[in-house]
């Protein structure tokens, strides 16, 4: 069963993952809860950080504090080298043509919301439409709610499939020539679909429609190419790529970013400012008002180093055969079903117990010291498209084993065991 | 730190099973919703109102085993019961849910002291006591119209 299956090798593949020695890197991997060793299998809610980037944070405190951008001093001059550093990181990582098309956000939420309220509410008209889809998370609705509500425009959504995949012939029916905007996740938080989002580029773009893409799960999971995506507009969050919270990305075209007007005001993000009138700093900072998370954003370059000296087509290779191993085995439970069946997937196994809500899934396991997430993993929609109330959901990273599969697996034993 | 045995006491689980009263009423009962955002969980509970007293109560939703069950044992519990001894027993169970009633009270509250065992498990407070606050909710709601 195992055997079958697991890919083998491909020629030019990367090098398997020492997955035990990598474990090593990340502290809190090695504690207990409820007094069992815990086995964290939360990864698309947040990951675990190495202890690279706990270091970094705590290094910037304790040796490095100083605000960017301000006075002369040679701590600040350090931050600031160091924080415009990071954005060229970042830029380096996503193959991102510029560093200036690298915006520091709070996390994917807010650099979507970056974009509906300074795109969206310069561009949007009555009548206008902004194409989302059924698949997206409360992040990628609620923002153009806001936006449509505000502009008179509407909001549409690509239906999916029961597989869980984006019906696109109902996207070419549905991009239409009051289309301004197509938002489209990349990764399924709720049902671990990968979407075509190189195709749904090009068939926007055949209309002249720029497209946003929710990367906050591909990020860590993907190797993310932006100038071969071609996308609009990227946006990810640090924390789910083994970095610290509150740091997040907007990558953005660099003609769009020009024309954008600033959405919050402040310090930092003007050229001059008299009482009548300012005038504004040049991208990025137009978009980088009041002092950002400087420690948070040290953190987050290391998280990117890390997970580049582990190589990203080494983790997707492994979590792969996780995904898997625990498709396989999950779904050999008797009276379980899995929701998200599409073909290409990464990282999230989404499931229900006829007869056992999720949160008591979710109790049961947390008792054996698994975390796994139940609930509708702020995607309301996904769970009303399937008939579900909730979702139990597994998603994996690279540091988790075959052996912590198994322990799932016995764990949903025993909630059976329990429920009937 | 509560055992999950505590926590899933049998007449929970038999009640999360089996629920009682487990039905929509028509329009002369009183009605209301609850809600739990976070998770999504959702309640509807009927009451039936003859003068002062509950004749009966109802309800129907989506929840985990602890809500369900503290549906099916409030929707029991209640009938019978005035306005204010139904909102006495409200207080009671917020208390027993909450931990912070007497040991020695417990025993008081008959079939739903099972629910003891949430206590301990703080995050499932919400689930336990959902349907008791649609439950006043209704109590609290305006005389159906088609009376």
């Amino acid at each position: 069963m195992t055997a079958a299956i697991t890919p083998a090798p491909r020629p030019g593949s990367p090098a398997p993952l020492d997955v035990e020695r990598l474990r090593d890197d990340f502290p809190i991997l090695a504690h207990r809860v409820r007094g069992k060793p815990l086995v964290y299998l939360d990864n698309a809610a947040t990951t675990q950080k190495p202890q690279s980037v706990i270091d970094a944070v705590t290094r910037f405190y304790s040796s490095e504090n100083a605000n960017i951008h301000r006075g002369v001093h040679y701590l600040s001059e350090r931050a600031t080298e160091a924080y415009q550093g990071v954005r060229e990181r970042v830029a380096r990582f996503f193959n991102a043509p510029s560093p200036r098309q690298v915006i520091f956000t709070r996390g994917t939420t807010e650099s979507i919301n970056l974009v509906a309220q300074s795109f969206g509410r310069s561009t949007f008209r009555p009548g206008d439409e902004i194409l989302i889809t059924g698949m997206e998370h409360h992040s990628n609705i609620v923002p153009w709610q806001l936006a449509a509500e505000a502009t008179g425009a509407r909001l549409k959504a690509v239906p999916i499939t029961d597989a869980g995949e984006l019906d696109l012939e109902a996207f070419d029916r549905l991009l239409g020539d009051r289309t301004r905007l197509v938002a489209v996740v990349h990764l399924s938080n709720a049902l671990g679909t990968i979407n075509p989002v190189r195709e749904i580029v090009t068939r926007a773009h055949a209309r002249g429609v720029p497209v946003l893409v929710d990367g906050a799960q591909s990020a860590s999971h993907l190797s993310v190419d932006l100038q071969a995506l071609d996308c609009d507009f990227f946006a990810c969050s640090g924390h789910k790529i083994y970095g610290p919270t509150g740091v997040g990305v907007l990558y953005g075209r660099e003609e769009l970013l020009e024309r954008m007007p600033p959405w919050q005001g402040g310090g930092d993000m003007i050229a001059n400012v008299t009482i009548e009138h300012s005038t504004w700093a040049e991208v990025p900072a137009k978009f980088e008002a009041g002092t950002p998370m400087i420690a948070e954003v040290m953190g987050f370059g290391a998280a990117l180093e890390y997970v580049e000296a582990v190589g990203l087509d080494a983790i997707a290779a492994w979590e792969d055969q996780l995904l898997a191993y625990a498709t396989a085995r999950v779904s050999e439970m008797p009276r379980t079903r899995l929701i998200g069946t599409a073909t290409k997937k990464a990282s999230v196994l989404s499931f229900v117990m006829d007869g056992v809500h999720p949160h008591d899934v979710g109790a049961v396991l947390d008792d054996d010291g698994i975390a796994i997430r139940a609930g509708h993993h702020c995607a309301q929609p996904v769970m009303q498209r399937f008939g579900v109330p909730a979702t139990a959901r597994a998603s994996f990273a690279f540091y988790n084993t075959k052996a912590e599969v198994d322990a799932l697996v016995l764990g949903l034993k025993r909630v059976r065991s329990v429920f009937g | 730190m509560g055992s999950l045995s505590e926590l899933y006491q049998n007449v929970i689980l038999e009640h999360n099973r089996s629920p009682r009263n487990y039905r929509e009423m028509d329009a002369v009962a009183r009605k209301a919703q609850g809600s739990n955002p976070l998770c999504g969980d959702q309640v509807t509970v009927w009451i039936r109102m003859d003068g002062d007293v509950i004749k009966e109560a109802t309800f129907q939703g989506s929840g985990c085993a602890i809500s369900r069950a503290s549906a099916s044992l409030m929707t029991g519990a209640v009938a019978g019961k005035t306005r204010s001894e139904a909102e006495a027993l409200f207080a009671r169970f917020q208390r027993l849910v909450t931990g912070t009633m007497e040991p020695a009270e417990v025993e008081s509250l008959g079939k739903l002291a099972v629910f003891s065992g949430v206590s301990k498990f703080p995050i499932r407070v919400k689930c336990a006591s959902l349907s008791w606050h649609a439950m006043k909710e209704a109590l609290n709601s305006a005389e159906p119209t088609h009376t």
